[in-house]
């Protein structure tokens, strides 16, 4: 009970701090100064003493969307095994129902954009919710293949039995459910090459124009709620492949875990200073590829598991 | 308990009375409440068959030589309970809603209730397909009741009029054969009969394909996204969110329970047959723009899912993993449950729709949250239980299906290894693209700015109408937070089909194989969350009204409701990434200046996604029964010589045979 709720602590406070050591490593790598890892949080609280707006002709599902999206987040945070693999909530959830979570809040900001009834409310709510129509089937896949060996799609269940067996991580099924999660991951949390999070250009854009309406403690929450969802994906991405130390003393496994989802982080960030975004069109085309990854993973795990 | 089921026959049998002899004035209210009447008594007589309390009847006089057997066992229960549920809502809708309908309509409505009703109390050869014929020509008749008014009803009549009577002669095909071969035809000895062989996969194909075209079921559903938008929304309930279930009750009854199972390619054919359904279904739905055909092609879709559980748990049983079996069998039952309350829900939001603005088009409707806000709520929820996602009630049905699908791999042969990834992988895309074609169908449909004049002048449903789809609502969500209670119901039905062990409900837990789910706690969680959040909000922003503010215009003025997004620009991304599968048809005429080929006069642009296996199967084969009846026609020019020369060659051929032969 203690483990789930100081996770949920840890993620809610932790995830900005994550958004900006981010774009502190991208800075750094571009050779610009950076605004520093607290930027993010100080934005969050300029966000929440602004006025709340109501734009014209927007109804209760504008104004429930962040808030479903943040409670989605946060009680994914209380499943996951990120520092515990004993949630008091985690026989309630397990890996399809995360994934289900995480989908309706993407599906109530989708909602909340073609609310306002603008073009760019619109159009990002179209983009987002096909990127998540090639998402989920990749992330099922995945979560297919990690489940065989222990039995069980409960995460607590899955980070236990890697726990016990590190060395099972390296096995061909693991690897290519690794690559396969990083890049739905990538999809999900809206990063490059997928979509670009500093992004305001119409042709591009996906996420950004979905909220282009909200402003103030509105957008203060899906701010916080997207670097949630990123810190939670990491942590999954984490706990499923390398949860050392989550069997440690609870102060001991956050701060592990908090490594964990910042050298992860990091490494994501590096990664996009390197690349450029892809054409809208072109996405597809890298979800299939992960989807196949996916689907190799289960068929290898089919032969591994026989011998 | 006897009586219940004979009360809800004799309250249809009211109801219909009801519908013809009063005044129009208060005809639809009499009928409707005896109809609701006898729906709630078939649910419970449907729940006490479930429990085990079943009914059976035997009135030799009824009917010349076969006379009429039926019985409501568990599995029937099953269904019967299910249509109940759906009937009861369907006729407290009615009541507002087939005020002005015509007489004969409002007549037939029981009377195909009744039919509904009585297909799964069947108990041999010859009664069942009386009932089936009897609920076929019920519903034939009540979709072409707006023939009048629209002359798409009449093409839509036709499809359905040929395939479900295609359907009925492979069903009576594969019965008669069966019970010919068994000696008898009440289905106690057609189970004790042991057919084996040949026959036996004749029978199995042939029944399987008559089943699967009242299923809705790719490539024999063209019939149903025509046939259940034309008729009038209640009775698109009924079709869609009862009559559907027969088709997957007959492959129940005639493959698991009578035939007994079978090798395991048969289920395999049933399973790649929802396979296919279910992500045809879908994509077809995501690029409607008509609510009624979206909803009709998200039936195709469901009915697929619930195939791929019944495949599944014929090829499990057939492998000799019981347990397997089990919770396959009984996850498609609770998603036939689950379907049947929300798309009875959709339905008659959908219906609610359109008797507010009078069209179905989602490109022309928009804005109905503020003068329509209880159907708004209403679709809302049933768009949530549509799209797979917790806290809906499909999610757990389809979280069942998916234990079932993924619990066969260490142990289940070659084929297990092949087909389970790829159903798993057609679940998963059907999840993920049901989501986007019910976020399309809200949020399109029913939140921004009106797109049309009909949807700026649309007003809410009258009373009864907002009842029937309460009601409707109601057992979404009780489905949806309790299906530990619905769960040991469907199991006694599995186990009557399949001896084994399937999914259990422990308290609030739902447990299959090793994993768990308890959809109350989260939905609790979130509940709590929102709450939470909410209050912490209203701290920090110190009660701030929120102020009204201009939406982000480019600074280009107000905009019209032309610049939003359509239900058709919403689903364009989708159509392109399937571009391949969809074949969308485009066209774009260009029209210039007669005084210069530079100067564009107009642009027609159109576009449309037909149904392609409609297009490339249905096509040809029209075309073909087209020339050969034209060729025929070559037979017959009208010349009496002739007629008499075709007479005496049949003769002297019979004659001919009859020498040979004998």
């Amino acid at each position: 009970m203690i483990g789930a709720a100081a996770q949920v602590v840890l993620i809610g406070v932790g995830s900005p701090f994550l958004v900006g050591l981010m774009r502190q490593v991208r800075a750094r790598l571009e050779g610009r100064a950076g605004a520093g890892i607290a930027q993010p949080m100080r934005d969050l609280r300029k966000l929440l003493r602004k006025e709340p707006i109501a734009p014209h002709g927007t109804g209760w599902l504008f104004r429930a969307a962040p808030l479903v999206l943040a409670a989605t987040a946060l009680v994914v945070a209380a499943v996951g095994p990120f520092a515990t693999t004993d949630s008091p909530l985690d026989p309630a959830a397990d890996l399809f129902a995360v994934t289900a979570l995480l989908a309706l809040g993407t599906v109530a900001l989708a909602l909340g954009g073609l609310d306002t009834g603008t073009a760019f409310g619109g159009m990002g709510a179209s983009r987002e919710m096909t990127v998540m129509a090639l998402v989920e089937p990749t992330i099922l896949l995945a979560v297919f293949a990690l489940s065989i060996r222990v039995g069980s799609t409960n995460l607590g269940q899955i980070a236990a039995s890697v726990a016990e067996d590190p060395l099972s991580v390296i096995s061909p099924v693991s690897l290519l459910a690794a690559v396969a999660l990083i890049i739905v991951t990538v999809a999900e949390t809206g990063r490059i090459p997928v979509d670009n999070p500093a992004t305001h250009l119409e042709l591009t854009m996906i996420h950004e124009a979905m909220v282009l309406e909200y402003a103030g403690p509105d957008l203060a929450l899906i701010e916080w709620a997207s670097a949630m969802r990123l810190t939670v994906l990491l942590g999954l991405f984490a706990g499923l492949f390398t949860p050392w130390g989550i069997t440690l003393a609870l102060p001991l496994a956050l701060a592990v875990f908090a490594l964990k989802v910042a050298v992860l982080g990091a490494l994501l960030a590096a990664a996009e200073v390197f690349m450029a975004k892809l054409r809208l069109f072109r996405v597809p085309e890298l979800l299939a590829g992960s989807f196949l990854l996916a689907l190799l993973a289960v068929a290898a795990s089919f032969f591994l598991e026989r011998a | 308990m006897n009586l219940l089921f004979p009360g809800a026959l004799a309250l249809c049998a009211l109801a219909s009375l009801l519908a013809s002899i009063p005044p129009a004035r208060v005809r639809s209210a009499l009928a409707g409440t005896a109809l609701a009447g006898a729906g709630a008594a078939a649910l419970a007589a449907g729940a006490a068959a479930m429990a085990g309390r079943t009914w059976s009847a035997w009135l030799p006089d009824l009917l010349p030589l076969a006379g009429v057997r039926l019985e409501l066992d568990a599995l029937g229960g099953l269904f019967t309970a299910v249509t109940g549920g759906v009937i009861t809502a369907a006729a407290i809708y009615s009541i507002g809603y087939a005020r002005h309908a015509p007489r004969t309509a409002q007549i037939l409505v029981p009377l195909f209730a009744a039919a509904l009703l009585l297909v799964p109390a069947a108990a041999s050869v010859s009664t069942f397909l009386l009932l089936w014929e009897l609920m076929a020509i019920a519903s034939l008749l009540l979709v072409l009741a707006d023939h009048r008014a629209r002359p798409a009803v009449r093409s839509a009549g036709v499809w359905y009029a040929v395939l479900t009577h295609l359907g009925l002669v492979a069903i009576l095909g594969g019965l008669v054969a069966f019970a010919a071969a068994a000696g008898g035809e009440s289905f106690a000895e057609l189970r004790r009969a042991d057919a084996g062989g040949a026959l036996a996969i004749g029978v199995f194909l042939a029944t399987f394909a008559g089943f699967a075209s009242k299923a809705g079921i790719v490539p024999l559903h063209v019939w149903l996204p025509r046939a259940h938008p034309e008729a009038p929304s209640h009775v698109s309930a009924l079709m869609s969110a009862a009559m559907v279930n027969m088709g997957i009750y007959g492959i129940v009854r005639v493959g698991l329970d009578l035939l007994g199972g079978g090798p395991r390619w048969w289920w395999l054919v049933v399973l790649a047959a929802g396979a296919l359904s279910a992500l045809h279904g879908i994509l077809q739905a995501a690029v409607a723009s008509d609510l009624k055909r979206l909803l009709g092609y998200s039936t195709t879709e469901n009915m697929g899912l619930v195939l791929i559980g019944v495949g599944a748990a014929g090829f499990f049983e057939a492998s000799g993993e019981r347990a397997l079996a089990a919770l396959a069998l009984a996850a498609a039952l609770l998603h036939v449950i689950n379907h049947a309350a929300f798309k009875t829900l959709l339905f008659l939001a959908a219906g609610s729709v359109l008797h507010g603005t009078g069209t179905r088009d989602l490109d022309a409707l928009g804005g109905l949250r503020e003068r329509m806000p209880l159907t708004t709520i209403v679709f809302a929820l049933g768009a949530l239980c549509a799209s797979a996602l917790p806290p809906g009630n499909a999610f757990v049905s389809e979280w069942l299906m998916l234990q079932s699908l993924i619990r066969s791999l260490p142990d289940g042969g070659v084929s297990a290894a092949v087909v389970m990834p790829l159903a798993v992988a057609a679940v998963a895309l059907t999840a993920g693209l049901s989501a986007a074609t019910f976020v399309k169908a809200l949020g399109t449909g029913f939140l921004a700015r009106p797109r049309s004049a009909e949807a700026e002048r649309a007003h809410e449903a009258p009373p009864s109408m907002l009842a029937g789809m309460a009601l409707a609502g109601a057992a979404c969500v009780a489905l949806a937070l309790g299906p530990t209670l619905v769960l040991p119901g469907v199991a006694e039905v599995t186990g009557q089909v399949l001896p084994g062990r399937g999914p259990a409900a422990d308290g609030a837990y739902l447990r299959a194989a090793a994993s768990s789910l308890s959809p109350v706690l989260i939905a609790a969680a979130l509940a709590v969350t929102v709450a939470a959040l909410l209050a912490v909000l209203r701290a920090l922003a110190l009660r701030r009204a929120r102020r009204a503010a201009r939406l982000w215009d480019c600074g280009a003025g107000p905009m019209t409701a032309r610049m939003e997004y359509t239900a058709t620009s919403f689903a364009e991304p989708l159509q392109r990434v399937f571009d391949d599968v969809l074949a969308p048809e485009s066209d774009v005429e260009v029209t210039h200046v007669k005084e210069s080929a530079y100067l564009v006069n107009r642009v027609r642009f159109q576009a449309a996604v037909p149904d392609r296996i409609e297009h490339r199967l249905y096509a040809p084969a029209i075309a073909l029964a087209d020339r050969v009846g034209r060729a025929s026609r070559e037979l017959a020019n009208g010349s009496v010589h002739r007629y008499v020369g075709y007479g005496f060659a049949a003769f002297a051929v019979t004659l001919i045979v009859l020498a040979v032969t004998s």
